[in-house]
């Protein structure tokens, strides 16, 4: 079984909707709450959720993320305590995840036995912040055997030679990232967006979101002109940081993301 | 110019992918692939260019005082039973480190790229100095990333960075130090990285870097066979350096991988303990991982999240080493070793005292390294360690350690006259450790 990535986006294609793609930090502000924010972005009107791994040295995050992955890692929680969180999620909910990780935590628990306990635990696709095509044939050919999609980045400063690299690697969906920098929120949209949306449109047929720097309904549905998908994250781990303590984390978090896909305005 | 004498075998170099056996590698964010692949290309043009060794060699002579002296260390040598035992002096380097020959380098490299701007992360603050020094001369700016628990311990440093023109930008995250610097250079680069360079400090990091750091830094290692050549007619027979991430150590033994004769020693450090965390030894307490880009021994938890370190020289206090140095470690060319923080101090003191050179707290552990294997060795075997930097960075927190007080006449001369005896026999670690 695989390619439920590129199945949800064949069904919304078909009905002619575009992806709203989530990312959460899980364990962030502990594993049952991930559970069931996961839940509630399904509800909330999410195609895909990304459930980022939490790792000591996210080099590619601003300081949200930053800090939402220091929460996550207070709590101690091991890469298998993470994969029974998807478990549990798959218990109830068929929406598609993709893991976030850095390669590191992913190397120590050992390239195979991660493909086939995340298969087995019901992740669709997995994406490595610090992995490129360039270092990762043992890595894709582990995770293929599985089942599991490799995602890869592709970024303003590819290469025509680097993005024709990078489709062939990819399953599911080839993430753009929208702007040279780490994750966070931005008041305007890059513009440097479109180009690269172009680019590497030009050499696959495989659905692309954009991500970084996507925070209010304008930039979703901007996104949604050119990208079949939007992802958003840290404006998301933000409302989580800033609702954590109400006790309606998981309502907020959704209330907000029916705020960020409200048609129209 | 390449000294004439050197080089007796072409030493190995990476795969083009930048692989040191299984180490190395390119491990980064997309962003960052396209500029480290046009660094790459900016440095084999620059490598293959007679004018930029030209220019190179000329900055060496003229600002940076290289080639610097080998000086025999006798008072040492007869204080450990040794004939023959030779400092290389990096430490009379411009700036007090052999920091400045990589910084050199990689400041011509990035006006080659026409580079505006540079950034750079420190530890000790050393290779931060290094490269605000060289960004003043070459009229460029320069932000450098520091955690604060080691501007805490080398206010020095940071002043002189900032009397050079740099800003200095406190990294408040992690553990506050070397490898948080790191992660905030990374994050700057990866945003600014149409006009800046990053320029790294050790053989660190994702390829061409560590291949790149270390071909600025064999330097050391050309001058020091062609001094011991002429002082002794013969190649050494052990030469001893510090290893953090590992470029002092790596440019004295580069030139040297092919002699069998010539043994080699990496000494990490011991910190205060054996316990993770408690220390910076990385191929005794850490295994195969990824940081920073490159894939090399890393100390981690059974999780795969990097480990803290800790270690008194803030030059060494960091979880992964060069991915070379992973290579020559498993091939067993290179031994590696650790001197703890009581052996350091104890090895910085009876540096100054016996030769009248204060040595950086990152070389005294090298140093410690030849007190502790000296009754094994021959009396006349020839043995050069690397005095990477100067102490004088090191001064005020080295008198914290040992319970001096700089102040004169401040009624504690009865704790410094039982610190002089205790460590005139050489052997005692009189001090307490733990107030690091």
């Amino acid at each position: 079984m695989s390619g439920e990535i590129r199945a949800a986006f064949e069904r919304l294609k078909k009905e002619g909707r575009k992806a709203f793609i989530p990312y959460v930090t899980a364990g962030d502000p502990d594993l049952d709450t991930t559970v069931e924010l996961v839940l509630e972005l399904e509800r909330s009107g999410s195609a895909i959720v990304e459930l980022g791994i939490p790792f000591s040295d996210p080099l590619a995050d601003g300081p949200t993320i930053q800090r939402a992955s220091e929460r996550a890692l207070r709590h101690g929680y091991r890469l298998a305590d993470y994969l029974e969180g998807v478990e549990r999620i798959r218990s109830r909910s068929g929406i598609p995840i993709v893991m976030f990780s850095y390669f590191n935590p992913i190397l120590q628990y050992g390239l195979e036995s991660l493909a086939r306990d995340a298969r087995m635990a019901g992740v669709n696709g997995l994406l490595v912040t610090d992995m490129t095509p360039e270092e990762g044939t043992e890595y894709r050919a582990c995770l293929e055997a599985q089942g599991v999609d490799p995602i890869f980045l592709a970024a303003p400063t590819s290469s025509t030679e680097r993005v024709l690299r990078i489709v062939a690697c990819t399953r599911g969906f080839v993430y753009i990232i929208s702007r040279t920098g780490v994750t966070g929120t931005r008041d305007l949209l890059s513009e440097a967006i479109e180009p690269t949306v172009r680019r590497v449109r030009a050499h696959t047929d495989l659905p692309v979101a954009v991500g970084f720097g996507i925070s209010r309904p304008e930039h979703v549905r901007a996104v949604w002109e050119i990208a079949e998908g939007a992802v958003v994250g840290s404006a998301i781990v933000a409302e989580i940081e800033r609702q954590s303590a109400s006790g309606e984390v998981v309502a907020r978090v959704g209330e907000f993301c029916r705020w960020l896909i409200q048609p129209g305005g | 110019m390449l000294p004439e004498k050197s080089r007796t075998a072409e030493p190995p170099r990476p795969d083009y992918r930048g692989h040191f056996g299984s180490y190395g590698g390119r491990f980064v964010p997309e962003t960052l692939m396209e500029p480290l692949a046009e660094l790459e290309r900016a440095y084999e043009a620059a490598r293959r260019d007679p004018a930029f060794h030209a220019e190179l060699d000329a900055l060496f002579r003229s600002y940076s005082g290289r080639p610097t002296p080998l000086s025999p260390a006798r008072r040492l040598g007869a204080h450990l039973g040794l004939r023959k035992v030779y400092l290389k002096r990096e430490d009379l380097n411009h700036t007090g480190a052999h920091k400045i020959n990589n910084a050199l380098g990689q400041i011509l490299l990035a006006r080659r790229m026409n580079k505006t701007r540079i950034i750079a992360e420190t530890g000790a603050g050393q290779h931060g100095v290094a490269t605000a020094t060289v960004a003043a001369l070459f009229g460029m700016d320069c932000e450098v990333y520091m955690g604060t628990e080691d501007m805490r311990r080398q206010e020095l440093n940071v002043f002189r960075m900032r009397l050079l023109g740099a800003r200095v930008t406190p990294v408040d995250s992690g553990s506050r130090t070397l490898k948080d610097a790191i992660n905030e250079a990374m994050r700057d680069w990866v945003t600014n990285v149409a006009n800046t360079h990053y320029l790294l400090g050790s053989v660190l990091g994702a390829h061409p870097y560590p291949m790149m750091v270390r071909d600025f830094q064999s330097v050391i290692g050309r001058e020091t066979r062609d001094q011991v050549l002429r002082t002794e007619g013969r190649l050494p027979d052990l030469l001893v350096a510090c290893v953090g991430g590992g470029s002092n150590a790596m440019g004295l033994f580069f030139d040297f991988i092919g002699d069998p004769g010539v043994r080699m020693i990496g000494v990490e450090a011991g910190g205060r303990g054996s316990a993770l965390g408690e220390h910076a030894a990385r191929f005794s307490g850490g295994r195969p991982g990824v940081l920073h880009g490159t894939l090399s021994y890393v100390l981690q938890d059974d999780n795969g999240q990097i480990a803290s370190t800790h270690s008194v020289s803030a030059g060494l206090d960091y979880p992964a080493v060069g991915p070379e140095h992973a290579l020559l470690h498993d091939v067993g060319r290179v031994e590696y070793t650790t001197a703890s923080d009581a052996e350091a101090l104890e090895a910085f003191q009876l540096l100054s005292r016996l030769e009248g050179i204060i040595p950086a707290l990152e070389s005294a552990h090298a140093v410690a390294e030849l007190i502790r294997i000296s009754p094994d060795l021959d009396r006349n075997a020839v043995v050069v360690v690397n005095l990477s930097g100067r102490g004088d960075k090191d001064v005020d927190q080295v008198a914290r350690l040992i319970g001096a007080d700089l102040r004169i006449g401040c009624g504690r001369e009865e704790r410094n006259s039982e610190f002089r005896s205790e460590n005139s026999e050489g052997t005692k670690a009189g001090f307490d450790v733990d107030r690091a």
